[in-house]
């Protein structure tokens, strides 16, 4: 590869995990909705404008799907989410109960700015 | 009924401490040590010897000893076991009753355990190699100031490892100029930066100019990325009170988390700031310096995973534990096995790796795992699958060394962070389809794509010295 051509870095709004690889397609979403049920992890979707992206809570799309199998059904949930706020973040979490934590977490639709 | 009368004089130490048909007690604390006597003395005499001299015995029988109830008070050798392949060397089992130590101490256990006994003349050498706390001993200590799930609440780090380096070169920047390299691999995609574990406050670079100008750096690589950001700054001191009055100021300034060498500071300078941090809302990051010269040696000193558990006893939310796949010593079930011991709440015993006891941690918070030293992209599926998420994986050349500089560096190692997170989601298996993963995530990532190109060659294949006895 050719070292004399420099590359310049540009900083972008990355958004935790994720924000490094290219938009998920459909296939990729089905994949890591299912890695959050696999773990008995409960789907969550909020949503935020991007001026307020770095806050701690978005504001929630209905309470987090527990006990959801069906990967089409989030997958509805978070397009039906981005239709009616399409000028808004769109992220999906997997609550952990467990670990009282958060399993997963990433940025799934990106808000028009 | 009295009982006892006093003779003066030597005794045997195993009429009094080597007691084979002791049931330890569950509040009994645990240790195995490993032990290569001098020719010709029995193993059992040797076991009680390091039983007494680490417990209430001397060398000499003293009157006052009938003052008090030894037999409540002193360490029993309760088994012997062969160390496989190691003709030489025996397992030797001690059991303290919990009351020889001052509670929320690993400072007492320490001095107790691995004090003059290992000068002990009829012992060619001795290890430690497991303590066994009790869980009535773990509730006394106040551990990680914040643990695992409370560090990713703070950070927002969610789902994946989070990425550091160490700020390059370590020794010789001006404040100003570290800070720039700071931001630029925040920028670039590190979640966090480290002070190199020698840059206290040395001339060319004032503790309080580095604190000031690393804060400009976090606050606008978070306003840029929308991400959170943190730097270690590092506040080990000369003093407790200079440490002190650093971590003071790295709070003002707004940096999240702190930096501490437990070794080379010392447990009670370790604990009193794992309070601090804790009373603070600050995190804790703890280095590891000196520790090989305490745990590299296969029959001498401390093993790590000892070192691994008072440290989570003492109180740190990161600690150093190698890489396995990169420049330092690490054998990789070994590892895993004190891995574990930083971060489960019950480890149970596995000689495979290296654990000699169940665990029992209750509650207490757990350590992220830090894999630092020598590694870049090509080793980060491996990583990934050997640290899983509760880990922070530093790479300093491998950020710093890429010949774009270190925001593309940062770049390269997030982007090929995520595709194996991604990929190991997906079910692969990612140390095995690395080559493939990281050229998938090449294809749009040219600064991951100069990465492999610049670091394909590097390899760090070298036997491990400390290798796990096994059969």
């Amino acid at each position: 590869m050719a070292t004399n051509e420099m590359g310049n870095y540009t900083t972008t709004q990355t958004l935790e995990t994720f924000g490094f690889l290219p938009k998920m397609d459909q296939a990729d979403l089905h994949a890591q909705i299912a890695y959050i049920i696999a773990n008995g992890w409960s789907p969550a979707i909020e949503h935020e404008h991007p001026r307020n992206s770095t806050d701690h809570y978005w504001t929630m799309w209905k309470l987090p799907f527990f006990g959801e199998t069906d990967l089409n059904n989030v997958l509805g949930e978070l397009e039906a989410c981005h239709r009616t706020f399409p000028d808004h973040h769109v992220r999906l979490t997997g609550y952990d109960s467990y670990t009282q934590s958060q399993g997963s977490c990433f940025v799934v639709f990106e808000g028009r700015s | 009924m009295s009982s006892k009368s006093y003779q003066a004089g030597v005794k045997e130490y195993r009429d009094k401490y080597w007691t084979p048909d002791y049931v330890p007690l569950d509040t009994d604390l645990l240790a195995c040590f490993k032990v290569t006597g001098q020719p010709g003395v029995p193993r059992e005499e040797v076991a009680a010897a390091v039983a007494a001299e680490s417990s209430t015995g001397t060398w000499s029988t003293v009157w006052s000893e009938l003052l008090t109830d030894l037999e409540f008070y002193k360490g029993r050798a309760y088994r012997i076991e062969e160390v496989p392949g190691d003709a030489e060397s025996f397992y030797a089992f001690v059991a303290y009753p919990i009351d020889l130590f001052e509670e929320g101490s690993v400072v007492n256990v320490l001095t107790s355990l691995v004090g003059n006994v290992f000068g002990f003349k009829a012992l060619k050498h001795l290890r430690l190699e497991d303590i066994r706390f009790p869980i009535a001993y773990i509730k006394t200590c106040g551990g990680p100031p914040a643990g695992i799930q409370v560090e990713r609440d703070r950070l927002n780090k969610y789902g994946r490892p989070m990425l550091g380096a160490t700020i390059k070169p370590k020794l010789g920047l001006s404040a100003k100029n570290y800070g720039r390299a700071v931001y630029e691999c925040l920028r670039g995609g590190l979640d966090l930066t480290k002070d190199d574990e020698n840059v206290n406050s040395q001339p060319f670079m004032r503790w309080r100019d580095r604190f000031e100008f690393v804060a400009v750096a976090i606050e606008k690589a978070q306003r840029e990325t929308g991400e959170r950001k943190g730097h270690y700054l590092n506040v080990t001191a000369s003093t407790p009170e200079e440490m002190y009055k650093r971590a003071e100021f790295a709070k003002e300034v707004g940096c999240p988390i702190i930096m501490h060498d437990f070794l080379t500071g010392g447990f009670t300078a370790n604990t009193g700031l794992a309070n601090w941090c804790r009373e603070n809302g600050m995190l804790l990051h703890i280095h590891r310096a000196m520790h090989a010269v305490i745990d590299r040696h296969p029959k001498h000193g401390i093993h790590f995973r000892v070192l691994a558990k008072c440290l989570r006893l003492s109180g740190g939310d990161h600690l150093h534990t190698g890489t396995v796949v990169g420049k330092l010593e690490g054998d990789r079930n070994s590892t895993l096995g004190f891995v574990d011991q930083l971060r489960e709440s019950f480890v149970p015993e596995d000689r495979s790796r290296g654990v000699f006891f169940d665990q029992d941690w209750g509650s207490m918070p757990g350590v992220f795992a830090v894999a630092s030293g020598g590694i870049h992209v090509w080793h980060m599926p491996a990583l990934v699958t050997i640290f899983g998420d509760d880990s922070v994986l530093q790479f300093g050349g491998g950020t710093q060394g890429h010949p774009w500089g270190n925001a593309a560096g940062a770049a390269a190692n997030r982007v090929a962070l995520e595709a194996s997170v991604k990929a190991r989601n997906e079910g692969r298996v990612i140390e095995k389809e690395a080559r493939d993963i990281l050229t998938e995530a090449a294809r749009t990532s040219p600064e991951l794509a100069i990465a492999m190109e610049t670091w394909k060659e590097i390899v760090f294949e070298f036997e491990t010295v400390d290798k796990l006895d096994v059969s």
